[in-house]
């Protein structure tokens, strides 16, 4: 036991002692959550659009109240020719483009029937999705209003209700995403990282002419990183908590129980690196590959799963950050407990135990 | 009667087809500095980590502090200090938690790490680097430290695995005292070396070659069986023979 202690305050030295690397694993979460938070969203506030209103009648003006009171526009009226609108979108100047023909109101009124055009800039097709359904939804209110005056008999209103993230924010998704990728960054990184400088440095030699078991050195090794993995997690619930408005709904107890899990799982992965690694540089080098990519793409968090070729779907099953994700979303967005994850949780578990195995086999016979 | 502290009858080990180190047999006794000598890739660090339990041979026996490689390695790993070619310390610890780390892994209580700090840091005058980081001191300093640490929990056998190199020779000759100073103690040294001049300061030297060892006698005795008068040409007289070439 005194021989743990000796060894993990030794581990800890290590750890603060080299600030740089300390400034990335603090660093790397804090950045992560304000450049997501802020800066890439899927929202779009404040677009350029232009309205060209042929018609100046009491139909059109009244859409384009409504568009003028919405955050999503920045409105800019003028009469503008076909030829100019083209323009206008090749210079970049504009995302979209409404024109009101010139018999709005009395088409509407007489015939039952107007057309508006829209055209969006399609080169970004998010954005102009996006955007078109914003018009819609402006005129499709616009008509709703109509409704009652006008004899349609029979009209469906859907009503949509965005459940656990009814402002469509961005944060929801990806905060659960970033906590995944820290922690597998930094657990199996770090771990890799510091049991093969060791290696490179000779002194793993020193190690195991010693009486100090394989299996101390990495219990030694896991501690300190079990432990930073732990603060940093509190720092991106806090800045997700205060910083960016999202509550977590769920219990803490099981969001850390379930983080634990993934560290635990992280760490096993760490060891088995430094296992089929023989220097620094390529151990970081494996776990950044072997782990950012399919964290960051298989993950679910930024591409949905299910749109993926059935190759890569099952190839995601193996990629722990996936049921992590899972998980993470259920108890801090959806508020759901153990019994809503507990398969997620099995799976998680499951190649904890396995990796750890693997990694435990490989440590011994390296000692060969 | 002189108490035999490391006895190997036939020890081998092969990897695949190669026989790295080939039937050897031979006898060190306590408190004796027994020299290792071999060009690269003659076996010698093969045969060492047989010797400190790092390395199941793949026959023969050896018996190293009164027990056997085969079945009780963590045995010998209490009774055996180990210092590598690689310089061992930990640059980013101070001298102190160096030798505080080292001397806790090997189980001593608190106040045995604390004298023996306090008795180490005099005697190799480092009063006032003791809280610096090993990473600042002279190369000479690190490797006396190092071979210090090596001994901190008083083995019966260090092995010293060409503790010397890239040092100038006065700090060899320091580095040297040391040694005689621990065997006069009654710990044996095993060291293995590139520089013959080395090889004088043992009280028996052996020479490996091509896995075998060719040569084994004091290095007076050497001098006299090969009819020369340095160690040098005793050396190049046996790597003169050698099949095998450096890896």
């Amino acid at each position: 036991m005194k021989q743990l202690f000796t060894f993990v305050k030794k581990e800890f030295y290590h750890v603060f002692r080299d600030w740089k690397t300390l400034l990335m694993l603090f660093g790397l979460p804090v950045i992560q959550i304000v450049v997501f938070g802020f800066a890439l969203t899927n929202e779009i506030k404040k677009a350029n659009i232009v309205v060209v209103d042929n018609a100046k009648d009491l139909a059109s003006q009244q859409i384009i109240d409504k568009m003028e009171g919405s955050k999503f526009f920045s409105l800019q009226k003028t009469l503008m020719s076909s030829s100019q609108i083209d323009a206008a979108f090749k210079e970049g100047t504009i995302k979209l483009a409404v024109v009101f023909p010139v018999n709005f109101n009395t088409d509407l009124l007489h015939l039952n029937k107007a057309s508006i055009q829209v055209i969006a800039d399609a080169s970004d097709p998010n954005t102009a999705i996006t955007l078109t359904s914003y018009v819609s939804s402006i005129v499709g209110d616009y008509q709703a209003q109509l409704v009652p005056t006008s004899a349609i008999p029979f009209t469906i209103q859907p009503e949509v209700r965005m459940l656990y993230n009814p402002d469509l924010k961005g944060a929801p998704n990806f905060v659960p995403g970033v906590m995944a990728m820290v922690l597998l960054l930094v657990c199996v990184m770090m771990t890799s990282v510091s049991i093969v400088r060791e290696k490179e440095l000779g002194t793993m030699e020193i190690l195991l002419v010693s009486p100090v078991k394989p299996l101390m050195v990495i219990i030694a090794k896991a501690i300190p990183y079990l432990f930073l993995s732990l603060i940093n997690l509190c720092a991106i619930l806090i800045l997700s908590v205060y910083a960016l408005d999202l509550p977590i709904k769920g219990s803490l107890l099981l969001l850390f129980g379930e983080s634990a899990l993934l560290i635990i799982t992280a760490l096993s992965l760490g060891l088995l690196v430094s296992t089929v690694t023989s220097s620094q540089q390529s151990a970081m080098f494996t776990s950044m590959l072997g782990l950012m990519l399919p964290t960051m793409l298989l993950s679910g968090y930024m591409f949905p799963i299910e749109n993926m070729p059935i190759v890569l779907q099952l190839i995601s099953n193996i990629v722990p950050a996936r049921w992590y994700y899972i998980i993470v979303k259920a108890v801090m967005l959806k508020g759901l407990g153990f019994s809503a994850i507990w398969k997620e949780t099995l799976i998680l578990a499951g190649m904890a135990v396995f990796f750890l195995a693997l990694a435990l086999r490989n440590f011994k016979i390296r000692l060969e | 009667m002189k108490e035999t502290v490391i006895k190997t009858n036939k020890l081998t080990k092969r990897f695949g087809d190669f026989v790295a180190v080939d039937e050897i047999s031979f006898e060190v006794h306590r408190g004796e500095i027994f020299g290792f000598l071999g060009a690269n890739g003659a076996g010698k660090t093969t045969a060492m980590r047989m010797l400190c339990g790092l390395s199941i041979p793949t026959s023969g026996e050896a018996n190293v502090a009164g027990f056997d490689v085969f079945r009780e390695t963590e045995e010998i790993k209490k009774n055996i200090g180990y210092m590598s070619q690689k310089f061992s310390l930990y640059e980013d610890l101070t001298v102190l938690e160096n030798i505080e780390f080292y001397a806790g892994i090997y189980g001593l209580t608190d106040k045995e790490i604390k004298d023996k700090s306090d008795e180490l840091i005099s005697k190799l005058g480092l009063r006032n680097e003791a809280k610096k980081l090993v990473g600042s001191l002279p190369l000479g300093w690190k490797q006396k430290l190092s071979f210090s640490v090596a001994i901190v929990h008083q083995p019966k056998i260090v092995f010293l695995d060409e503790p010397t190199g890239g040092v100038d020779p006065s700090m060899r000759r320091q580095f040297w005292d040391l040694i005689y100073d621990a065997a006069d103690k009654g710990i044996t040294i095993f060291v293995t070396t590139h520089y013959l001049d080395e090889a004088e300061y043992c009280n028996r030297v052996s020479i490996m070659v091509d896995g075998r060892i060719d040569a084994l006698d004091t290095p007076a005795g050497l001098r006299k069986q090969f009819g020369v008068g340095t160690m040098d040409e005793v050396f190049y007289k046996l790597a003169r023979q050698a099949k095998r070439s450096a890896d």
